[in-house]
C-alpha cells in the first residue's frame, strides 16, 4: 500500500515535470484567484476595523451639539447663534443621563517655543473634554479648578505638538507662546493616531475655556458643546431632551426649526462601518468572480489537454497499470498543483497584505476564515477538473483509450 | 494442430466473437474464432482491413474483451476475470508494441521503460538495471536520457519494444508494428522480434498486413470475415 502511494507521488510528480507549462498555468489560474480573494478580504476587514477604532476613539457615548440646521445640502447653517457656558451648564444640571459636557471653542494659531513655530488648533474647553473626548493624560495633569475659573495660561499638549515643539526633551512645565501671551504646559495627552478622516488627533493644544474666550476669541461664545452619556442611557431618548431643552434656552417657537443639531457619533461609525461592510462584499465578489475566472481557466487547460492525457491513462492501463493506481496518480497530481497554488496565493497575499496596509495605515487582521475557505474552494476546482476527466478516461476499455482522438 | 511440437499450449480461442454498437449499427468483428498458440510461436496474424486482425489481436492481450466464447491463456479463464484481474495478467504476463508507439511523450526513453517495473513495485535501482539492459538489446544505448520527440520513428518503436519486454513477458503482443517505419527500420524491427523469439524463447503474435513482414514469423494465420480463413507453419529455414 504504501509502496503504491510512493509510486503514484513518484508518477504525478514525473507527470507535472513533464508538463511544465500546463501546470504552471494551472497553478497560476489557482494563485490568482486565491490572491485576490485573500487580499480584497483582508483589506476590507482592515479599513472596517479601522473606520470603528478611530470613532470609537472619538468617545463613547458621545453626542456632538453644534449651531445651526443639520448639515447637508441647500441646508443654511451660518447664522446661527452660539451656545453660551450657562447653556453647558443647564444641559450638565437638567439631563442626568449625561456624565461629561464639555463646551469646546478653538482657534487656529501659531505657537512658539524658542526658535520653534508650529499652527495648531488651540481648544478651550473644560476637564470634562477629557472624559467625553476619551482621552488620557499621558504625563502631567489636566486642570486644576482654579485654573478653570480663573481662566488661567495653562494648556495640555497632544502629543504632535509636543514632538514638533519640544523634541525629545519633557514639555512639562515648558513655556508656550500663544499670540500675545504664555502658557504653561501641566498636561501631555496619551497619543492616538489618526482619527476617521485622515487627520492627525493629537494635533492640539487644551486651555481652559475661559483662557480661550478672554486672550484669543475675545467673546463668550461655546461654538461646541460635546456630550457624553452615561453608558446604558438610550440615546434617541437624548437627544430628544437635549432638544427640548435647546429649543427652550433658545426659545424657538413652535413652527421654527431647530438652529443647531445634534449628533450621535456611534450612529455616524456605524453608518460609516456598514458603507465599509458593503465595499468589503463588493471586492469580495469582484474577487470570488476572479477565483471563479481562474477555475474556468484550469478547468480548459485540462480539458484541452484530455486527449493526449486519455491516451496516455490507455498507454498506462495496457502496460498493467490498474484503474485505481491511474486515478491515485491524476489525484496526487490535481492535489499538488492546487496546494501549491493555494499556498503560494496565500503567501503572495499575505506579502500583499502586508504592504498595503502599511502604506494605508490600516491594522492588518489575519483572518484565517477566509485563507481557509480560498484554499479549500481552489483545492476543490484543482481536484474537480484535474481528477474527473481522468475518472472518466480511467473506466474506459484499455483499447478505447489509446485509441481516443 | 500442428504447433504443439513447438511448444506447450499457451494460449487458446474457442467460438470467439466480439460485436460492436447496438441495434442496427452492430458490426460482428469476430466471429467464433478457435485459435490455439503455443509457447514459444511467431505468429502473425494477416487479414484485409475489417477481417477482425486487431479485434482478435484486443482480446489476445486482455485489452479488450470478448463478447462471448471462451479464451483460456495457460489454465486461466481470462473471460472470467475482471477488469483489474486482467490488467494484472497484462502487468505480469504481456508486453505490447503498437503501431503508433504510444510513448509518454516528454518523457525519456528510460523513464518510459521502467514505467511498466514501477506498477509492479519494482525498487528504483533494479528498474534503473533493468531499462537499460532492455534499451541496450534493443540497441538504444546511449540514447536513455532522450525524448521520444528526440528519437526517429525507427527508435521510438525500439523504446516501445524495450518497455514491452523489460518486465520478461511470456508474449509479446505487436499491433502492425512496422506500419508507421519505412522498410530498412522496418526490416531492422523485425530482426529484433526474431531475435527476441529465438533467443529468450518470448512468444510473438504480430498482426501486420506486409507479405515480407510476416514472412519472419515462423506461422501465419489469415483472418477473413471475422474468422480463421487459414493457417499455415512454414517449414524451417
Amino acid at each position: 500500500m504504501n509502496q503504491m502511494l510512493l509510486n503514484a507521488l513518484l508518477l504525478a510528480l514525473r507527470a507535472i515535470r513533464r508538463n511544465l507549462m500546463r501546470s504552471f498555468l494551472t497553478v497560476l489560474g489557482i494563485v490568482i484567484g486565491v490572491g485576490a480573494v485573500i487580499t480584497m478580504v483582508t483589506l476590507g476587514n482592515g479599513a472596517t476595523r479601522m473606520v470603528s477604532d478611530q470613532i470609537s476613539s472619538l468617545g463613547s457615548n458621545l453626542l456632538i451639539l453644534r449651531p445651526g440646521q443639520q448639515l447637508g445640502p441647500g441646508r443654511e447653517s451660518a447664522g446661527a447663534a452660539n451656545f453660551r457656558l450657562t447653556d453647558v451648564e443647564a444641559l450638565q444640571a437638567q439631563i442626568p443621563s449625561l456624565r461629561a459636557v464639555a463646551p469646546v471653542v478653538s482657534s487656529r494659531v501659531t505657537l512658539v517655543v524658542g526658535s520653534q513655530n508650529w499652527s495648531s488648533q488651540v481648544s478651550g474647553t473644560s476637564n470634562a473634554y477629557f472624559t467625553a473626548g476619551n482621552w488620557k493624560i499621558g504625563a502631567g495633569r489636566s486642570f486644576e479648578e482654579d485654573e478653570e475659573t480663573a481662566g488661567k495660561a495653562v494648556c495640555v499638549i497632544g502629543d504632535t505638538v509636543r514632538k514638533q515643539l519640544f523634541g525629545s526633551g519633557s514639555p512639562l512645565g515648558g513655556e508656550l507662546r500663544v499670540k500675545n501671551f504664555t502658557c504653561v504646559v501641566v498636561g501631555l495627552l496619551a497619543a492616538k493616531g489618526q482619527g476617521a478622516m485622515g487627520q492627525d488627533q493629537d494635533d492640539v493644544v487644551l486651555m481652559p475655556i475661559r483662557t480661550v474666550q478672554r486672550r484669543l476669541t475675545g467673546n463668550q461664545d461655546v461654538s461646541t458643546v460635546m456630550l457624553s452619556m452615561r453608558d446604558g442611557a438610550n440615546a434617541d431618548q437624548v437627544m430628544v431632551q437635549i432638544r427640548r431643552l435647546m429649543r427652550e434656552r433658545r426659545k424657538l417657537a413652535e413652527s421654527e426649526e431647530d438652529n443647531f443639531n445634534v449628533m450621535d457619533t456611534k450612529q455616524i461609525a456605524e453608518t460609516l462601518s456598514g458603507t465599509i461592510r458593503t465595499m468589503t462584499g463588493l471586492l469580495g465578489a469582484v474577487a470570488a468572480v476572479s477565483l471563479l475566472v481562474g477555475g474556468i481557466g484550469i478547468m480548459n487547460i485540462m480539458l484541452v489537454s484530455v486527449t493526449e492525457r486519455t491516451r496516455e491513462i490507455g498507454i498506462r492501463l495496457a502496460i498493467g497499470a490498474l484503474e485505481h493506481e491511474v486515478l491515485l496518480q491524476f489525484l496526487i497530481e490535481a492535489v499538488v498543483l492546487s496546494a501549491l497554488g493555494g499556498l503560494i496565493g496565500i503567501t503572495l497575499a499575505f506579502v500583499a497584505c502586508l504592504g498595503l496596509t502599511a502604506l494605508m495605515n490600516m491594522p492588518f487582521l489575519f483572518n484565517p476564515g477566509i485563507n481557509l475557505l480560498a484554499f479549500v474552494f481552489s483545492a476543490v476546482i484543482g481536484i474537480v477538473f484535474g481528477y474527473m476527466p481522468a475518472r472518466r478516461a480511467a473506466s474506459l476499455d484499455p483499447i478505447v483509450a489509446l485509441r481516443y482522438e | 494442430m500442428t504447433q504443439n511440437d513447438v511448444g506447450t499450449l499457451l494460449i487458446s480461442l474457442r467460438k470467439v466473437t466480439k460485436t460492436y454498437g447496438e441495434g442496427t449499427a452492430t458490426v460482428q468483428a469476430l466471429n467464433g474464432v478457435d485459435l490455439d498458440i503455443g509457447q514459444g510461436e511467431f505468429v502473425a496474424i494477416m487479414g484485409p482491413s475489417g477481417s477482425g486482425k486487431s479485434t482478435a489481436l484486443n482480446i489476445l492481450g486482455c485489452l479488450d474483451a470478448p463478447s462471448s466464447g471462451h479464451y483460456l491463456f495457460r489454465d486461466i479463464e481470462v473471460d472470467a476475470l475482471t477488469r483489474n484481474q486482467r490488467a494484472l495478467l497484462r502487468r505480469h504476463y504481456l508486453g505490447f508494441v503498437f503501431q503508433g508507439f504510444n510513448l509518454l511523450s516528454r518523457t525519456s526513453a528510460q523513464e518510459n521503460v521502467e514505467l511498466p517495473l514501477l506498477y509492479r513495485g519494482e525498487d528504483a535501482a533494479h528498474r534503473h538495471e533493468a531499462s537499460r539492459r532492455a534499451l541496450a538489446q534493443v540497441g538504444l544505448t546511449g540514447w536513455e536520457h532522450h525524448t521520444p520527440a528526440e528519437l526517429s520513428g525507427g527508435q521510438q518503436q525500439r523504446v516501445a519494444i524495450a518497455r514491452a519486454i523489460v518486465t520478461q513477458p511470456l508474449v509479446l503482443l505487436a499491433d502492425e508494428p512496422t506500419g508507421n517505419l519505412d522498410s530498412k527500420r522496418g526490416h531492422e524491427i523485425m530482426e529484433l522480434l526474431v531475435s527476441l523469439n529465438r533467443d529468450q524463447g518470448i512468444t510473438v503474435i504480430m498482426v501486420t498486413h506486409e507479405l515480407d513482414m510476416a514472412a519472419y514469423a515462423s506461422r501465419v494465420v489469415r483472418f477473413a470475415d471475422g474468422n480463421v480463413g487459414s493457417d499455415s507453419m512454414k517449414v524451417a529455414a
